[in-house]
């Protein structure tokens, strides 16, 4: 095998027969190419989505107010189910149910600092939101349980407010006015995957107390505790009953409350991804066996293009399993070199669109929509790599049997042959 | 040294089996320069082919210096050809993508010398041959009797004790072909069996021993004596026309 004498013979016919090699180097070598290009982008799509998913948390799950649709002891249909602070704290009880946050709706309200102003939107909300939502805090901090307690006069503003209002000055402990009542900032936030950070913060009890919201809410905002569609559904129900019991709706009234799952639209989505991931498999499997029927052919052609050589050898005392081993060593050496050339230069290309891809979301955040659905489009190496072995291994098969039915021939048969 | 006793052989032609060599019986001693005539289908290449191991009989004996040659495994057959022959052929089949030295040096590859050694020992066998200038050419950029030397260098690289050369001057105009018997009368004389087949009477006429073939028998052998004779009838025109070189 280490037998120096034995590879020079083979450099040297590998050289002296280029077209050849390069026919069975390029069906490898684009074979793994197609393969690691294929399966990226799969990888590519997949990672995009689930990183847009991550906007908010996967768990999250928002309830609002509704109207009824069917009567319900007794009450006729269309009732206007209005959430108060209790409801918050009877969903919270649901088991299941992570983390909530009651939201009261302001709106749009009038924010100005010194001569500058516009419009906004506000979101009173308690502390627990900035979970549900993965707020991402810029500077300062978030609303925080003292304030609720306290009905402190404070807001959190996204960058786009800040910017607006603030220009390059602090905007940290300073007053702006929300219609017409000083708040004090104390943080500056932003969405994750979002261009648009026009919404501020506001300590729901302040918000409920200064602008006469009473102990109303319009909107829950929580976490669930669930990892597969079943869980996620059931603790969706319960949330149903328990908030039926106390406004007198019927559960199955889809009208009463409405309710978005975060976690059901994930799942749904990954298993269109799933659906696309055995896809391209499929056709990575199909670009494989195009492979390897590809190198079968080619050595089945070179075996025979060789009988006369091989002949020849035997005739001046070339034993058959030198003969053989000479045709499979050569076609093992191109298949690997070929195969780690397709490798490098498929993982290649992805890493350039890969570089490319973040160099420009890097350069142009607020400016496009940067819902890109494209993201890390990179391959287990491993699977690079057994996808090679396989196309050598196939590689080498097919050489072994005609090679052999050659190698065993007697000489004089396969010296006739032209 | 060679020894044959009632050889057969028959080629199964689809349906049909064509039988080529009826029963022969042969001796043939060392240092012999012989060569085997006949018309064509007479069996003279299936003998020498049989005679090199590179082909199997049906039916009788064949020994070499001794040993009974019968049923060998191809690993077996493969190495004591190539300690003990070495073939011409009239298309000379040296491998195109290598060089002259490279084609000389092939039998040694497979006696397990290294690279160096073998290639220097194929210049010298080709310098003998006179063409060392050639060495770094391939097969197609020679002439055929550049190419049947190259050959006969890389039959006697291995030290052979027969040299088993099959229509050696086929291919080659007559200048050349006397060319390539002279270097063949050189081995010969050097101590080494020769055994040519050919049809041309005025190559075997050059030989010590000419044996005829008709029809899968010896129809007749002409010895040292006799074949004065043969050669006296031949210049008296016994073939007056010169037979063109066949490929």
């Amino acid at each position: 095998m280490f037998d120096i004498d034995k590879w020079q013979e083979i450099l040297a016919t590998i050289k002296k027969n280029k077209m050849r090699t390069f026919l069975t180097g390029f069906s490898v070598a684009w074979g793994i190419f197609m393969l690691m290009i294929l399966l990226g982008s799969g990888n590519g799509l997949s990672n995009g989505v689930a990183n847009n998913f991550m906007n908010d948390a996967v768990n999250a799950m928002w309830i609002w107010q509704g109207e009824t649709t069917i009567p319900y002891e007794g009450m006729k249909s269309g009732r206007q189910i209005q959430f108060h602070n209790q409801d918050q704290e009877i969903v919270q009880k649901v088991s299941g149910v992570g983390v909530s946050s009651g939201r009261y709706f302001m709106g749009n309200t009038r924010y100005s600092y010194l001569k500058e102003s516009g419009e906004y939107t506000t979101i009173t909300c308690q502390p627990e939101l900035k979970e549900v939502e993965n707020l991402i805090l810029n500077e300062g901090r978030f609303i925080n349980q003292i304030d609720i307690l306290k009905n402190r006069k404070v807001v959190v503003i996204g960058t786009d407010i800040k910017t607006a209002l603030f220009k390059d000055s602090v905007a940290l402990g300073e007053y702006v006015n929300i219609n017409m009542v000083p708040f004090k900032v104390v943080g500056i936030c932003a969405e994750p995957g979002s261009t648009r950070n026009r919404n501020a913060y506001m300590p729901l009890s302040t918000a409920q107390m200064i602008f006469s919201g009473s102990n109303r809410l319009h909107n829950l905002a929580l976490t669930i505790d669930a990892t597969t569609l079943e869980e996620s559904q059931a603790i969706e129900d319960q949330i149903r009953n328990a908030l039926g019991r106390q406004h007198k709706f019927d559960p199955k009234d889809e009208g009463a409350i409405g309710l978005y799952n975060k976690l059901e639209n994930y799942i749904q989505t990954m298993k269109i991804f799933q659906a696309i991931k055995i896809f391209i498999w499929i056709i990575g499997i199909g670009t494989l066996i195009a492979g390897i029927v590809g190198v079968s052919n080619i050595m089945l052609i070179v075996v025979k293009e060789r009988t006369k050589e091989i002949g020849i050898r035997k005739a001046i005392g070339a034993s058959p399993s030198s003969v053989i081993g000479l045709i499979l060593l050569e076609s093992i050496m191109i298949t690997t070199i070929a195969g780690y050339i397709g490798l490098v230069l498929g993982t290649g290309l992805m890493e350039l669109i890969n570089y490319f891809m973040l160099q420009t979301v890097g350069t142009a955040p607020s400016q496009q929509d940067s819902g890109t659905i494209f993201l890390n489009p990179t391959v287990d190496i491993n699977i690079a790599v057994y996808a090679t072995l396989l196309l050598i291994v196939a590689g080498a098969i097919a050489g072994y049997i005609p090679a052999k039915r050659a190698a065993s021939i007697k000489p004089i048969v396969a010296l006739r042959d032209e | 040294m060679i020894k044959l006793n009632n050889i057969h052989k028959s080629y199964e032609m689809g349906n049909s089996s064509l039988h080529v060599l009826k029963g022969i019986d042969l001796q043939i001693e060392q240092g012999d320069f012989v060569s085997i005539m006949g018309s064509s289908g007479s069996g003279k290449s299936t003998l020498l082919n049989i005679l090199g191991m590179l082909d199997n009989y049906d039916k009788g004996t064949y020994h070499l210096s001794g040993n009974l040659i019968a049923n060998m495994s191809e690993k077996k057959s493969a190495k004591l050809r190539n300690e003990m022959v070495g073939f011409i052929f009239q298309s000379f089949n040296l491998i195109s993508f290598k060089n002259a030295m490279e084609n000389v040096a092939l039998p040694l590859y497979y006696k397990g010398i290294p690279r160096k050694k073998r290639n220097q020992i194929a210049l010298e066998y080709l310098e003998k041959m006179g063409l060392k200038d050639w060495a770094n050419h391939m097969p197609n950029e020679m002439s055929g009797g550049q190419k049947q030397r190259v050959a006969i260098a890389r039959a006697l690289i291995s030290k052979p004790k027969i040299i088993l050369a099959d229509e050696p001057t086929g291919a080659l105009d007559s200048a050349t072909s006397y060319e390539v018997m002279d270097i063949l009368k050189d081995v010969n004389d050097s101590g080494i069996t020769v055994i040519i087949v050919t049809h041309e009477h005025d190559i075997a006429a050059m030989t010590n021993q000419i044996i005829r073939l008709k029809d899968g028998l010896i129809h007749e052998i002409i010895r040292n004596g006799e074949l004065k004779q043969f050669k006296k009838d031949y210049i008296h025109g016994l073939e007056p026309v010169q037979i063109p070189s066949y490929v």
